[in-house]
């Protein structure tokens, strides 16, 4: 991600916020289907599904946030991402209420997400931008779904963490 | 027109290290004292061919290192110089050096120059020594030719044997090239301006294969020239100007008395040349007799005998053939990537196929049946072209075994031990990926052997063996598996040792009594070592577990049979591909798995009274005689199934680590081939599941893995 000018964002909803990617991340969205569960999983992930051949395994945003569930309809999409990880570089799906638009953000507005407990809760969100009046959560999606993946894979937590901080 | 040489640098590397495998190989096999001709030969052109590419591309230091080799090998295979250990040792760090330069030169490193100068100086030493021995007493030059003579600073040409040798007679020079001259980067042009350049030349060329114009291949060569210089120019000399043509044409170099001047005439001495030589005098008798002939052999046909002579010098001549392989050869190169790319697609279209298939289940009407016709061929066509895929990944084993003479021959000399190396079965052919993970865990096995099992030749001897040991490594196809065994006819495993061993590490109590495979089991715990001192062959103590877990990740198991004084045999047992698997799909709940044919035993419905619940709490069923732990899928994998109750759904007994045990699902759904997918590329390992498919209707079904299930049942048991 460039540190100045602008880059483009992915936003997407869930519940009532505005959520936004790098759209440099984004692979493919898709309209969701019945995913096969794996054993032993976080709750949030739901399983995996055949991308065009390729397993990828698929998580539940909102669940990640520890938002209310809601029922995956005929508009909830999945957006495929790619995210980086120690391990190298993975292919994620994540089911969101819906994608918004792509818009331009300035890396001069973006401000940093304010310090609220522990740091570790919120060190996933890159900073909030105000996007046509509403507040947009920038996410980091290396932390916030590699730490998943490292955690899942068997690799320590804290280990992969400070790997991606690096 | 300049052309960039880097493009062909990766196909002179891998050809290169080809040929030093051969090279190597060749050595091997040499005999002290009485070697063979033709692996001479190959050792020679492997040499030869280094030494053209290398100082084609530029690097020098290879051409020269391998000029020296080739000349000492020249002196080899002239018979001067005879093969002793001492010079078979010399040569196979030679093949060492030159892969060293090699792959320096690949990864664009420096070379270690001390290395190869050093051993180059041993190479000229000992062509030193062999001259001053020529000179001393000349060794048959009849066969020799002038090359040694030459060396040996003799009187060059007048030195020859030839019977009408003075200074009046010529050399005469038959030089019919193949027609892929050109495209090796030779010009003939440029070699009868050197040929001139050293005395009076005279030419005539022969142009009778000259095809119509429309025909001509420009970047063929199609002309055949014979040629005459006057005798005193060195022998020598004419050969070195056709030093880069050799394996490429046709060449003979022969002397012939002043005034015979027509090409009519025979060749008198043995002529003095290249491998065609001798197949050239056998095809000669039948040709037309000659006026003009200075000596009683019988007369040669002319140029265009030589012409016709070309084909059936191939077949004869196996030293010819060598040169013009990768000519016409039956086989091409292609990257690694672009077949698992092939396979892929391939893999894509196979579950294309199976959705479309189930699709066109659901029609009816007319044309229905033949789009079913059309799916059924179009599935009878995919299955042919997977296998036919899969076969182009297949290798013969010998890739792996080709390593292991050398190893074993170092290794048997450094330990003192005299052993011989049985390879059977190098032509078994498995999976590239299987190929390339098995190399090391047997590399470990032999060095076992060696080391441990194979005694000294006294040790032998006393035991009344002979003192010469056996390994062997054999491979071959059992079922849908390959076996691959190393055996040896040493003293097998010492239990007493092994045991006390154990026992001082407190891995099995003072009185417990193991039966012999149980005390096998012990040489595969991590950190287990018998050897008293630590070699830099084996006993550091990391060894046998690293075996078998490499050889478990490959889906395979290794047993061990071992016998007091005889020896002892560890088999391998490994699948044919990574690729794909036998799988029984099973239901549970609405999910689906697939079970490994290989890991199945049996599958059964189970009578109510079939099950005894052992302490309230887990749950036994008897099969044949055994009681095997019951594990309920559902629960493990934390899946809601169509049922709870035992009798109503299916057991599927399943084998894993020599553990038995029955599976409970809900259904059995049919058995297919899987195209195994990795769920570690994008997620992560999950215990108990080996990988991934994508069934038919698009959806994803897990691949159990039958002996991680049953650690992971036997941990949730404990837990």
């Amino acid at each position: 991600m460039t540190t100045n000018g602008s880059h483009q964002v992915l936003t997407f909803v869930l519940g009532n916020e505005t959520y936004g990617v790098d759209i440099l991340r984004v692979q493919e969205i898709r309209g969701w289907s019945a995913v096969t569960k794996i054993p032993h999983a976080p709750a949030h992930v739901l399983g995996v599904l055949n991308l065009r051949g390729s397993i990828v395994p698929i998580v539940d945003l909102r669940m990640r946030f520890a938002l209310e569930r809601v029922e995956y309809t005929a508009v909830t999409v999945i957006i495929v991402m790619s995210v980086n990880t120690p391990a190298g570089r993975r292919d994620f799906g994540v089911v969101v209420d819906g994608v918004s638009d792509v818009v331009d953000v300035n890396s001069a507005e973006v401000k940093p997400a304010p310090e609220l407990g522990s740091r570790s809760a919120t060190d996933y969100i890159r900073g909030l931008v105000s996007v046509a009046e509403r507040m947009v959560v920038l996410l980091d999606i290396d932390r916030l779904i590699g730490r998943d993946l490292a955690i899942s894979a068997g690799v320590d937590g804290e280990e992969a963490l400070a790997a991606s901080a690096a | 027109m300049t052309v960039d040489l880097a493009q062909f640098h990766d196909a002179f590397f891998e050809e290169s290290f080809e040929a030093l495998d051969a090279m190597e190989a060749a050595l091997l096999k040499l005999d002290v004292g009485s070697p063979e001709p033709e692996l001479i030969n190959t050792i020679f052109r492997v040499a030869h061919s280094i030494k053209g590419g290398s100082a084609t591309f530029g690097f020098t230091e290879i051409a020269s290192f391998t000029h020296s080799l080739e000349t000492l090998l020249d002196e080899l295979r002239s018979g001067a110089m005879a093969v002793t250990v001492a010079l078979s040792d010399l040569l196979l760090k030679s093949v060492d050096v030159m892969r060293a330069m090699l792959r320096a030169v690949q990864a664009k490193q420096p070379i270690d120059s001390q290395r190869v100068s050093d051993l180059q100086f041993d190479l000229e030493v000992a062509i030193a020594n062999k001259s001053a021995q020529a000179a001393a007493a000349p060794v048959s030059a009849a066969v020799a030719g002038g090359a040694h003579s030459a060396a040996a600073g003799g009187s060059g040409a007048q030195a020859e044997p030839a019977v009408t040798a003075p200074a009046s007679s010529r050399w005469r020079i038959r030089f019919h090239p193949y027609r892929e001259l050109l495209a090796r980067g030779n010009d003939p042009l440029r070699m009868l301006r050197e040929l001139a350049a050293l005395g009076e030349l005279a030419v005539w060329v022969d142009a009778q294969m000259l095809p119509p114009l429309a025909d001509v291949n420009p970047q063929d060569c199609y002309l055949a020239w014979s040629l005459e210089l006057p005798g005193e120019v060195a022998e020598e000399a004419i050969k070195q100007v056709f030093e880069w043509a050799e394996g490429d044409c046709d060449l003979t170099i022969e002397r012939v008395a002043a005034g015979t001047n027509d090409f009519l005439a025979s060749p008198q001495a043995p002529v003095v040349t290249p491998a065609p030589a001798s197949a050239l005098a056998a095809t000669t008798p039948a040709q037309v007799a000659a006026p003009e002939t200075t000596s009683a052999t019988p007369a040669v046909g002319a140029v265009p005998t030589i012409a016709t002579a070309a084909t059936p010098l191939r077949a004869e001549a196996p030293a010819k053939t060598e040169a013009s392989i990768s000519g016409d050869s039956g086989s091409i190169r292609v990257s690694v990537e672009k077949i698992d790319e092939l396979m892929n697609t391939v893999g894509e279209l196979v579950i294309t196929q199976a959705m479309l298939s189930q699709l066109g289940s659901h029609f009816d009407g007319p044309e229905a049946e033949k789009l079913r016709g059309g799916l059924a061929q179009l599935e009878r066509n995919m299955r042919e072209l997977q296998e036919s895929v899969m076969r182009v990944r297949m290798l013969p084993i010998s890739f792996v075994f080709s390593r292991f003479p050398r190893m074993v021959r170092d290794l048997a000399q450094r330990l003192g031990k005299q052993i011989e190396l049985k390879l059977t079965g190098e032509q078994t052919e498995l999976d590239k990926t299987v190929l390339e993970k098995i190399g090391d865990p047997l590399v470990h096995l032999v060095r076992n052997c060696i080391d441990h099992g194979i005694e000294s030749p006294e040790a032998r001897v006393g035991a009344g063996k002979p003192a010469e040991g056996t390994v062997h490594l054999d491979a071959c196809h059992r079922g849908g598996n390959i076996a691959v065994e190393v055996s040896d006819d040493g003293g097998g495993l010492d239990k007493e040792r092994i045991l006390a061993k154990a026992r001082a590490r407190g891995l099995v109590g003072p009185n417990d009594s193991l039966t012999d495979s149980e005390i096998h089991e012990l040489i595969f715990l991590p950190g287990f070592s018998t050897a008293e001192k630590t070699t830099d062959v084996s006993g550091r103590g990391v060894g046998m577990d690293v075996v078998r877990r490499n050889v478990k990740a490959l889906g395979g198991k290794i047993d061990l049979k071992s016998e007091p004084g005889r020896g002892s045999r560890f088999t391998i047992t490994l699948p044919l591909t990574l690729a794909i698997v036998d799988g029984q799909s099973v239901a549970v709940g609405t999910e689906t798995y697939i079970v490994p044919l290989i890991s199945i035993v049996e599958s059964m419905q189970l009578k109510a009274t079939g099950v005894t619940r052992l302490s309230g709490r887990s749950e036994v069923l008897s099969f044949r005689g055994d009681y095997l732990p019951i594990i309920r899928l559902h629960e493990l994998f934390g899946v809601e199934p169509r049922s709870r109750a035992l009798h109503e759904g299916l057991v599927v007994v399943a084998e894993g680590d020599g553990r038995r045990v029955g599976l409970f699902v809900d259904d059995l759904l049919g058995q297919q081939q899987v195209v195994i997918k990795s769920l570690e590329t994008n997620y992560g390992h999950i215990e108990g599941v080996s990988g991934a498919t994508i069934l038919g209707d698009g959806s994803v079904a897990l691949i159990l893995d039958v002996p991680g299930l049953i650690r992971a049942a036997s941990m949730r048991a404990a837990a």
